[in-house]
């Protein structure tokens, strides 16, 4: 059974998120130096944090998948690097619209925590291209988990050099040197930590289980109506799940890509 | 109820910056959203091939059956 535990992690989800928002706007209280613009920071920053944790478990499936050759590790690898990557552009959204509201500016390129957060998520844009780029399904997985790993591996090492480097003009949320975050605020910020990391976690059960399905329905297809009556799988970037799709004797031997292979 | 809710509620600080917050929360709940709505067409697809496959099974019973019975 495909996507097991999906209707209590919605409603976890839902439940996390409702109450969330009614504590962000009703519960924690208002910053001090910054105001009501603050509360952007209890969407801004949990997302980005999960993103990169995202980014950093994506790398160790990946991992996990160079090591064991198991399929379902280069699928989870994908679809977590796929969710983190929306929720990368979530992160910037909300972060370039904090930056209007607090700088005057969408957008400040020497400030190193964002333009680093922007190249993270520029490094992870091509990790799709990247599959989509090589045909052969077992090539692609191999590369795109070498790839993942070296990311993934790059993401706290980017973190940790922007907040040794940074001149501190971006505000840091939990740790300053003041002592940190009020008792309410803190609370408030863990649960919208914990809240966006159970969407996220269904955002993931959701893709997987959505593409464990489309692969059992097209295997089942081709067993019921033949190999020819299911259209050919073109180019994806998205891993294969199923066996090798032989060409059946009704299907036409595909045309030759170049000279060479002609020959051969 | 929800007006006794917002009749209960503190007033939020809605001036110059509510307009940035509320943008802020409207584009993460949108994102979201739009994802959803991507997933459900996809289901769609998958109900409406599902469809397919159980209607060709079905004649194809049908048509053994038939035969059997000849």
């Amino acid at each position: 059974m495909y996507g097991k535990g999906l209707r209590a992690l919605s409603l976890a989800t839902f439940a996390a998120l409702t109450a969330t928002f009614a504590l962000v706007f009703f519960y924690a209280p208002l910053d001090a130096d910054q105001g009501f613009i603050q509360k952007i920071f209890y969407v801004h920053v949990p997302v980005s944090i999960v993103t990169l944790c995202a980014y950093v478990v994506g790398a160790a499936f990946a991992a996990l998948h160079l090591k064991t050759r198991d399929r379902k590790w280069d699928l989870r690898s994908y679809v977590v690097i796929h969710i983190a990557l929306i929720f990368n552009i979530v992160g910037l959204l909300t972060g370039s619209i904090w930056a209007k509201a607090s700088w005057g500016h969408w957008w400040v390129w020497d400030e190193p925590t964002l333009v680093s957060f922007l190249i993270v998520f520029l490094l992870f844009a091509t990790y799709q291209p990247l599959r989509f780029s090589i045909e052969d399904p077992e090539r692609q997985s191999r590369y795109a988990s070498v790839f993942a790993i070296m990311a993934g591996a790059f993401v706290p090492l980017n973190f940790a050099a922007v907040r040794a480097a940074s001149p501190f003009v971006h505000p840091r949320v939990f740790a300053t040197s003041e002592g940190g975050l009020p008792g309410s605020m803190a609370f408030v910020f863990v649960c919208a930590i914990v809240a966006i990391g159970l969407l996220f976690a269904l955002l993931v059960a959701y893709e997987i289980a959505a593409k464990q399905t489309r692969w059992k329905l097209r295997a089942l297809r081709r067993r019921a109506l033949g190999g020819e009556a299911v259209a050919p799988l073109g180019r994806s970037a998205a891993p294969s799940l199923g066996a090798p799709e032989r060409p059946s004797a009704g299907t036409p031997p595909r045309a030759p890509r170049n000279p060479a292979e002609a020959a051969s | 109820m929800i007006p006794a809710l917002l009749a209960a509620a503190p007033a939020l600080p809605l001036g110059e910056a509510g307009k940035y917050v509320a943008g802020a929360f409207c584009a993460f709940v949108a994102i979201v959203v739009i994802y959803v709505a991507i997933m459900a067409v996809r289901l769609q697809r998958m109900n409406r091939e599902l469809d397919e496959l159980s209607a060709t099974l079905r004649e194809r019973e049908q048509a053994e059956r038939a035969e059997t019975t000849r």
